[in-house]
């Protein structure tokens, strides 16, 4: 569809997000991600059954041990759409990216650098 | 198996906070299956401590194992050579394997990172149950396979009390009543006499009233 959106975005495909784990999600942040975002087919049409159900939980997992080691819940997110909604695509990557840089980078890479300093 | 739940992260981090080397060690037995201490756990735990340690500006060595189990001598052994590298094990497998750890590595402090609940079942995935209360004296032939000792709030060994009421418990009106799941059951095994038949006072001494139990195999041992 050509439409724009925030080049802040990595896109990484999976067959269904059900593939995700929640190891694959922290290890983003460590290395230095600001955010991460999940995005799944809407909830009961995941065409894997499930997929889409499991990773919410992990997600919602992931805010409560990103809460717990101060890194914050709010930079893990998951949304659904259907895969014809590219318009709905772009503004989520919008959305997402905007609430990040309210949040601020990941506090992991200022830490690092007062490290090195 | 032993069902065991996850410890809150924040307990966690509160024992480990002072330490430089940390190993994180798994069991790939009943704490996978519940999801609290396998390998994923694990992982898991070691990255959220990682970033925990590194967004406190502290350089802390964070290393995985997972072993077959923690409660036989030769899995444990295979950490021997290289327990040494750190300040303290955070054991992810449950009671038994954090105590047997420290039994064998007495000179390394060992931390549960578990809670260890019951012996139960999966009855979904995420719903695990009580079955078992190792009592050592199992009556389950009696009692068409349904335990009273581990499943009745009251432990009663010869039907249900008054309280027993729409086929739930009066104590916890959420669980089924033990004994009607029993009476149930042998119906449908059509060993309803089984019921008349009395259990004799319990010998507790089997049970953990009797104090820490051994088990010695004479035909068994070498």
């Amino acid at each position: 569809m050509r439409l724009q959106y925030p080049d802040t975005i990595r896109v990484i495909r999976v067959p269904c997000t059900g593939k995700v784990d929640i190891l694959h999600i922290l290890r983003a942040f460590e290395k230095g991600a600001d955010g991460v975002y999940v995005v799944g087919c809407m909830e009961g049409d995941c065409r894997f059954n499930q997929g889409n159900l499991r990773a919410r939980r992990r997600v919602e997992q992931a805010q409560v041990i990103l809460n717990a080691i101060g890194i914050g819940g709010g930079r893990v997110h998951m949304y659904n759409l259907s895969s014809g909604e590219g318009t709905k695509f772009a503004a989520y990557a919008t959305e997402m990216t905007e609430r990040i840089k309210e949040l601020g980078p990941n506090p992991l890479k200022s830490a690092k650098a007062r490290k090195a300093a | 198996m032993i069902v065991a739940d996850k410890k809150p992260i924040e307990e966690i981090i509160e024992e480990v906070k002072d330490y430089k080397s940390i190993l994180i060690a798994g069991c790939n037995e009943c704490v996978t299956v519940c999801e609290a201490g396998g390998k994923k756990e694990v992982g898991i735990l070691a990255s959220a401590l990682r970033m925990y340690f590194m967004n406190q500006g502290k350089d802390v060595k964070i290393d995985e194992v997972t072993l077959e189990r923690q409660c036989d001598h030769e899995y444990l052994e295979e950490i021997r050579n290289t327990i040494d590298q750190y300040d303290v094990v955070l054991s992810l497998a449950c009671g038994v394997g954090v105590q047997f750890m420290a039994e064998k590595y007495v000179e390394k402090q060992v931390l549960p990172g578990v809670n260890t609940c019951f012996l139960g079942v999966t009855e979904e995935r995420g719903v695990w149950t009580e079955r078992c209360q190792a009592c050592g004296q199992c009556i389950l032939a009696r009692t068409g396979g349904v335990c009273p000792i581990s499943r009745c709030a009251k432990r009663l060994l010869n039907g249900p009390c008054g309280g027993s009421s729409k086929g739930k418990c009066e104590i916890n009106p959420e669980l089924d009543c033990a004994w009607q799941l029993i009476v149930d059951r042998l119906k449908e095994l059509d060993r309803l006499e089984d019921y008349e038949k009395l259990t004799p006072i319990k010998d507790w001494s089997t049970d953990r009233a009797g104090g820490p139990r051994k088990v010695v195999r004479e035909d068994v041992k070498l």
